[in-house]
């Protein structure tokens, strides 16, 4: 049973990361063609992606795994809400709640809660981003509204709430600039290894995403999850499966995520609240999510791969001027790339299946 | 009174993007696709009727308008040929083509007008001033002293609402939106019918992000389209998917926008953040209050 278990986790790591690496070397194609189209010095600009994101163990570390942190974490949330159904787009609101519920508590708690501020701080963080979650899920079960837009709603709201925060009950003495003061020690996440700025909330992220794997796999709760994403109608009369309850949990657990995620970058890198915490991890979690397949284990891979881009794009724009948001094209190609694999290989599949004379493929499809 | 007259213009002057995104995305959701790409679709607008201004000088304001209808179909013709013609996941197409029109616009923004990026000014296009209706008092400057996208606007909505419900190609739109099986039974070819629906939402989403740049701000920046395409989906739902509901729906959408300026003007203590906040939680408890009426939504809207 063991070694079974065993076996199959390192079939769904190489099941994640095959593909990973072809898609891999189609992001460094595309980029590289994308930089010679554009005239641009190609061999210059990709070394300096090279340097920035896993030249070096100092940049793969301090840079590369500190950016997939947060990416890993919120592109878990969307996995495990997309594979029950769920379309949670407000990731990067919950994040922003998160990573405001884990400043208040690390900047007016500290003094009371001593040793506890930080693992009070991430509490908070995951705990607000499910009631940030929850509110869409709410709307979604008493009034009907579709999640799609409600979460896309509340992103704003929350981004708005932080700017407010940062201009009033959270700001620092000064009342000068837009941002909290800085997080005292206690509420700091340790770094991991010693040297580097890589933190323990990448250790966290690692974590989340073995137990979500786990989770999927071998609970009852996960298997809801997997019957409600695939088809609703026979969860609920042939598994007796109440729908409305699962997908609230999934959202609910799907928001604590993406607040973790918002909790671990306050005190594992900013270590100060402001409205640009987050370049977006909650809108790339999507790509994330999508290039993992929706495998929590995939994520880990994908969400290291745009780790590595975006650390990399960085270093390509101090170094060769090239434009960082050039990688946002290239996540956007990944992403479209494996769409139109999929629909390839989807149609390979059910064509074989129509040969062999069943109607499989045809289901799949439907 | 006069607050009351300002109030009224900002209404219409913010609402006016917005209502020409949601106009577009009407069409495209009765057809029984949701383009959450149409917020890119707005930024590459905007982009577009900046690098057509550019190359058409001063007097082409009709090409730079161009340049973002052209803009915004370009993008939705990408959304188009992977979520209609691959059937892909329209979500997370959406997803990408926003990821995909941020990412360009910036890195050619860059690219073309400098790594530092050094505000662009472009001339805007004036006012028209209608004679006789803008002489009506208090609403009349509000909505008839305005860009000429505000008019284009006046003229498609209710000519939308009157191509989709009186017209057998407006009915052929209708049932692929509601029953694409059995439209595709009668004859009609569901994905060419969504294609031109998402083309003609591209050209609107354009025009819209064209309108931002060439009637109000005057010039362009990252990420311009601040959220509009997004809220223009919400709109789509809050007008209940027909045009003059969303027309309707995009001015309270936009007068709850401009209250911010009213309070702002009146010194009122209260914080920004709050005003800026409150659009989309009006949106929000507006979405929530229609709870229990007849749904309206295209039965496969959403659905490949």
């Amino acid at each position: 049973m063991r070694t079974e278990r065993r076996l199959s986790l390192v079939s769904a790591a190489l099941g994640a990361t095959l593909p990973a690496a072809a898609i891999c070397t189609l992001a460094v194609l595309a980029l590289w063609l994308i930089l010679h189209l554009a005239g641009l010095d190609a061999a210059q600009a990709m070394g300096a992606l090279w340097r920035g994101s896993v030249g070096s163990a100092l940049a793969l570390t301090s840079s590369t795994l500190v950016r997939a942190t947060p990416l890993i974490l919120t592109g878990l949330a969307v996995a495990l809400a997309f594979r029950a159904g769920v379309w949670n787009i407000g990731a990067e609101g919950q994040l922003l709640t998160g990573a405001a519920a884990a400043a208040a508590v690390g900047l007016e708690g500290a003094a009371v809660l001593g040793p506890l501020t930080l693992p009070v701080a991430l509490g908070a963080g995951a705990l607000a981003g499910a009631l940030w979650a929850g509110i869409a899920a709410l709307l979604r079960h008493r009034f009907g509204v579709l999640e799609v837009i409600s979460t896309i709603m509340l992103n704003f709201v929350a981004l708005h709430a932080v700017g407010y925060l940062v201009r009033g009950p959270l700001q620092e003495a000064t009342h000068v600039y837009p941002q909290s003061a800085p997080l005292p020690a206690l509420a700091r996440l340790p770094v991991l290894i010693p040297g580097t700025r890589l933190h323990w909330g990448f250790a966290l992220a690692l974590g989340a995403a073995l137990a979500a794997w786990w989770a999927l796999r071998a609970t009852a709760a996960g298997f809801r999850l997997r019957v409600v994403g695939q088809n609703p109608e026979a969860a609920r009369v042939a598994g007796q499966i109440d729908v409305a309850r699962t997908t609230t949990r999934v959202f609910l657990v799907s928001g604590a995520l993406a607040g973790l995620a918002g909790a671990v970058e306050l005190t594992g890198v900013t270590f100060a609240l402001y409205e640009n915490l987050s370049p977006g991890y909650g809108y790339t979690a999507i790509a994330v999510a999508l290039l993992a397949g929706l495998e929590p284990v995939g994520v880990i891979a994908a969400g290291i791969l745009f780790g590595a881009l975006e650390s990399g794009a960085l270093a390509m724009q101090r170094e060769a001027s090239v434009p960082a948001v050039l990688v946002t094209v290239v996540e956007a190609v990944l992403v479209l790339l494996v769409l139109a694999l999929a629909h390839w290989r989807g149609s390979a599949s059910a064509l074989l299946t129509r040969m062999a004379g069943g109607t499989a493929g045809r289901q799949v499809r439907a | 009174m006069a607050a009351g007259a300002e109030l009224l213009e900002a209404a219409v002057r913010t609402a006016t993007p917005l209502a020409l995104a949601a106009l577009g995305e009407t069409v495209v959701e009765r057809a029984g696709v949701i383009n959450i790409g149409l917020e890119g679709v707005v930024l590459a607008g905007a982009f577009g009727a900046l690098v057509a201004a550019g190359s058409a000088g001063s007097s082409g304001v009709a090409v730079a308008f161009l340049g973002a209808a052209l803009a915004g179909a370009a993008l939705a013709a990408v959304f188009a040929l992977f979520a209609v013609s691959l059937r892909a996941d329209q979500i997370i197409t959406g997803t990408a083509v926003n990821l995909l029109a941020f990412g360009l616009t910036g890195a050619l923004y860059r690219g073309l007008y400098g790594a530092t990026g050094a505000a662009l000014s472009i001339p805007t296009t004036g006012t028209t001033r209608l004679p006789v209706l803008a002489a009506i008092p208090l609403v009349g400057p509000a909505l008839f002293d305005q860009p000429a996208p505000t008019y284009l606007l006046y003229l498609l909505a209710p000519l939308t609402w009157w191509w989709l419900t009186r017209t057998h190609a407006g009915l052929a739109l209708r049932a692929v939106g509601e029953r694409p099986d059995a439209a595709r039974v009668a004859g009609i070819h569901v994905q060419r019918v969504r294609w031109l629906a998402l083309l003609f939402g591209g050209v609107l989403g354009g025009l819209a992000g064209g309108t931002l740049v060439l009637a109000q701000t005057g010039t362009f920046a990252e990420g311009m389209s601040a959220g509009r395409g997004f809220i223009a989906i919400a709109i789509v739902v809050l007008g209940r998917w027909h045009p003059l509901g969303v027309l309707a729906a995009a001015f309270v959408f936009g007068a709850a926008s401009a209250l911010q300026y009213v309070f702002q003007a009146m010194g009122w203590a209260l914080p920004y953040q709050l005003f800026l906040a409150l659009p989309y939680v009006l949106t929000l408890l507006a979405l929530a209050g229609l709870a229990g009426r007849r749904v309206s939504a295209p039965a496969a809207l959403g659905r490949g």
